[in-house]
């Protein structure tokens, strides 16, 4: 189908277009970097990171409302992106820092004591000077790149088809992510792993040979990118789920029996679906830790796959832009909460501080939405759409 | 005339209880053809072997010209050699067009990618107002199937399964819980589908198979207890006995 027509089909995927650009327009009119500087630096950053979760959200709907696979552990694959650039963001960095330092001295450096002076600056905090082999393309951005698309792609893959094909479904899949991200975390929080520990990978808000671009400057280029990596996965996920592809991943994800029977391979479905899903989770992760700063194991702990769920359970499953109205609402809200922007309020015998009442709040609204709006809150954007 | 399936042979075991025992069956290309008997007789147990859901102890089953062997095929490629099923309780894909369940069936390339790249055909579109002329929803397709009354769920799925346009088409009790006006709808569907490709119906209305008009196989304890015309069938001591004395 020509692009333009399958636009013309799709007025809720032109309006969310819309609003994301209208949306893009407005915080960078408003920024520090750019326009008036009513939006500070930092709060471009959380704009920005929240677009990177509104896409991975996107992917979390496809791969759970659309296709029926409840995947407890797709932000496994959002810190492998982060992961991923952030080896080059701070190799380049480094090995920047190092050579201007080994310029004064007498005798010129050779390869070998520029990349040992790179891993002692880099792995010092876990005892080590050794470079692991694991950092062997870390010298090259379009390599780094690459891996953010090729690990999580490769991962989701091996992954996926033997959990397939082994005709593993519901609560037990469900539970079989969550061990895979379990065990990613508790790889990762080894000295030994050779990606830092616990400690993660830090300083990745300076982007290597742009030091002399104001942050004010690089939150907003993030902002941008992140923005259009939102539209561009939005409209590719569009696409997807628009035609036959889409009636038959809705109909696994309803009776996946049946579906055999009419003779459609269940597994190669269920694979293209989760592997490219991963591989869009990647790429938001990589967009989405250099505006952090840092990636380190807690991001990839179980609990932040299971809100990725919630999000897009009081988003509206099995509608794109329900995952993005979820993700953006709870993970706004959650910043506003536990970042101290909410007041405290003194009943006079207890004070409710958010930051620790938070997590109740959500699991409130998580029970409303289920009790009161089964189809979210983008379902009620159906309704209003309806009426009129 | 050749025969399009044979089974021969097959036994299944399920913890212990023999559901079928040394079955053989063998299907002509074109044709109704009824299976009835006793709850636990293996009706089911008999389609679900066939379209490889389950796997047989010992024995054959025989498909098509170049005689290839059903099993250890997966369902999904039992399905694209040409063998349709419907099931017993109607399953449409509810949240979906008629028209989208439709188009899902339809006999065309079935891999992800294909179906990704495939576009819109003035031929597809034709072919599935064709079959929903058939089974009588040609004004139901942009309703969503959920919506549908119990019989017309089972049209669409009849209609489904020949859009897949299927050399063999096993259909288990295509009556039940319809109207008497239904029933005369789909016996119908079911006497033209038979004329270019062989139907096989499991049925325990003996009203039904009596409309129906075709050669009968009684099954019992997992072995075919007599075959022939349903008058032939009905006059047998040993059926009498284990199904319609009862």
């Amino acid at each position: 189908m020509p692009a333009g027509g399958f636009l013309a089909s799709q007025p809720a995927t032109l309006w969310f277009l819309g609003c994301l650009a209208l949306f893009t327009l407005g915080v960078t009119v408003l920024a520090e970097g750019f326009g008036s500087g009513t939006l500070s630096t930092s709060m471009v950053k959380i704009l920005g990171m929240t677009l990177c979760l509104c896409l991975i959200a996107v992917a979390m709907d496809v791969v759970w409302g659309y296709c029926g696979i409840l995947s407890l552990g797709h932000f496994a694959f959002f810190g492998i992106g982060g992961y991923a650039i952030g080896m080059w963001l701070m190799y380049a960095r480094t090995e920047g820092i190092v050579t201007e330092a080994l310029l004064s001295a007498p005798i010129p450096p050779t390869e070998t004591e520029i990349t040992d002076a790179i891993a002692g600056q880099i792995f010092g905090v876990v005892g080590s000077s050794e470079l692991p082999a694991l950092w062997g393309f870390a010298h090259s951005l379009p390599l780094q790149l690459a891996m953010v698309v090729l690990v999580p792609g490769l991962l989701a893959l091996v992954f996926g088809w033997l959990a397939f094909r082994s005709r593993v479904t519901g609560v037990y899949l469900s539970i079989l992510t969550q061990a895979m991200t379990l065990a990613l975390s508790l790889y990762l929080f080894q000295n030994d792993s050779g990606l830092r520990g616990n400690n993660g990978l830090s300083g990745l808000q300076n982007i290597p040979g742009l030091d002399h671009v104001p942050q004010a400057t690089l939150s907003l280029w993030f902002f941008w990118a992140s923005a259009a990596a939102l539209g561009l996965g939005y409209l590719f996920f569009a696409w997807l789920v628009s035609d036959k592809f889409g009636s038959v991943i809705r109909a696994i994800r309803d009776n996946e029996a049946r579906v055999r029977f009419l003779g459609y391979e269940v597994e190669h479905y269920k694979l293209v679906v989760f592997t490219l899903t991963a591989v869009v989770a990647g790429i938001a992760g990589a967009l989405y830790y250099p505006q952090a700063g840092i990636v380190n194991p807690a991001e990839i702990a179980p609990i932040a796959s299971i809100y990725l769920a919630v999000w897009v359970a009081i988003g509206g499953r099995g509608r794109l832009y329900g995952a993005v109205i979820g993700a953006a609402v709870v993970s706004l809200a959650s910043s506003w909460f536990t970042g101290g922007g909410a007041p405290a309020i003194d009943l006079g015998f207890y004070t409710i501080n958010w930051t620790d009442w938070w997590l109740v709040l959500l699991g409130f609204g998580f029970v409303a939405v289920t009790l009161f709006l089964p189809r979210g809150i983008g379902g009620v954007f159906d309704r209003l759409v309806r009426k009129s | 005339m050749s025969a399009i399936l044979e089974v021969s042979g097959v036994s299944v075991t399920f913890d212990g209880f023999r559901a079928i025992n040394k079955l053989s069956i063998s299907i002509p290309e074109t044709g109704l053809r009824a299976i009835i008997g006793p709850n636990g007789a293996g009706k089911t147990t008999f389609m679900d072997i066939v379209t490889g859901k389950t796997r047989p102890d010992e024995g054959r089953v025989i498909w098509g010209e170049k005689s290839v062997s059903l099993l250890g095929l997966s369902e999904s490629a039992i399905a694209q050699a040409g063998i349709g099923r419907k099931f017993q309780k109607p399953t449409v894909f509810e949240a979906q067009t008629v028209r989208d369940n439709l188009a899902m069936a339809l006999k065309a390339p079935r891999g992800p990618f294909e179906v990704l790249l495939s576009r819109r055909s003035a031929d597809a579109e034709a072919r599935i107002r064709d079959i929903a002329e058939e089974i009588g929803l040609a004004d139901a397709l942009p309703r969503l199937a959920g919506e549908l009354s119990h019989g017309q769920k089972q049209w669409l799925e009849i209609g489904m399964l020949l859009a897949q346009a299927p050399r063999l088409l096993l259909v288990d009790e295509p009556a039940a819980g319809m109207t008497p006006a239904e029933r005369e709808h789909t016996t119908d569907l079911l006497k033209r589908a038979a004329q270019t490709r062989a139907v096989v119906v499991i049925e325990h209305d003996m009203e039904f198979v009596r409309r129906l008009d075709c050669r009968v196989t009684v099954l019992h304890e997992g072995a075919v207890l007599a075959e022939g015309s349903l008058d032939h069938v009905t006059r047998n001591q040993q059926v009498i006995d284990v199904y319609l004395g009862r």
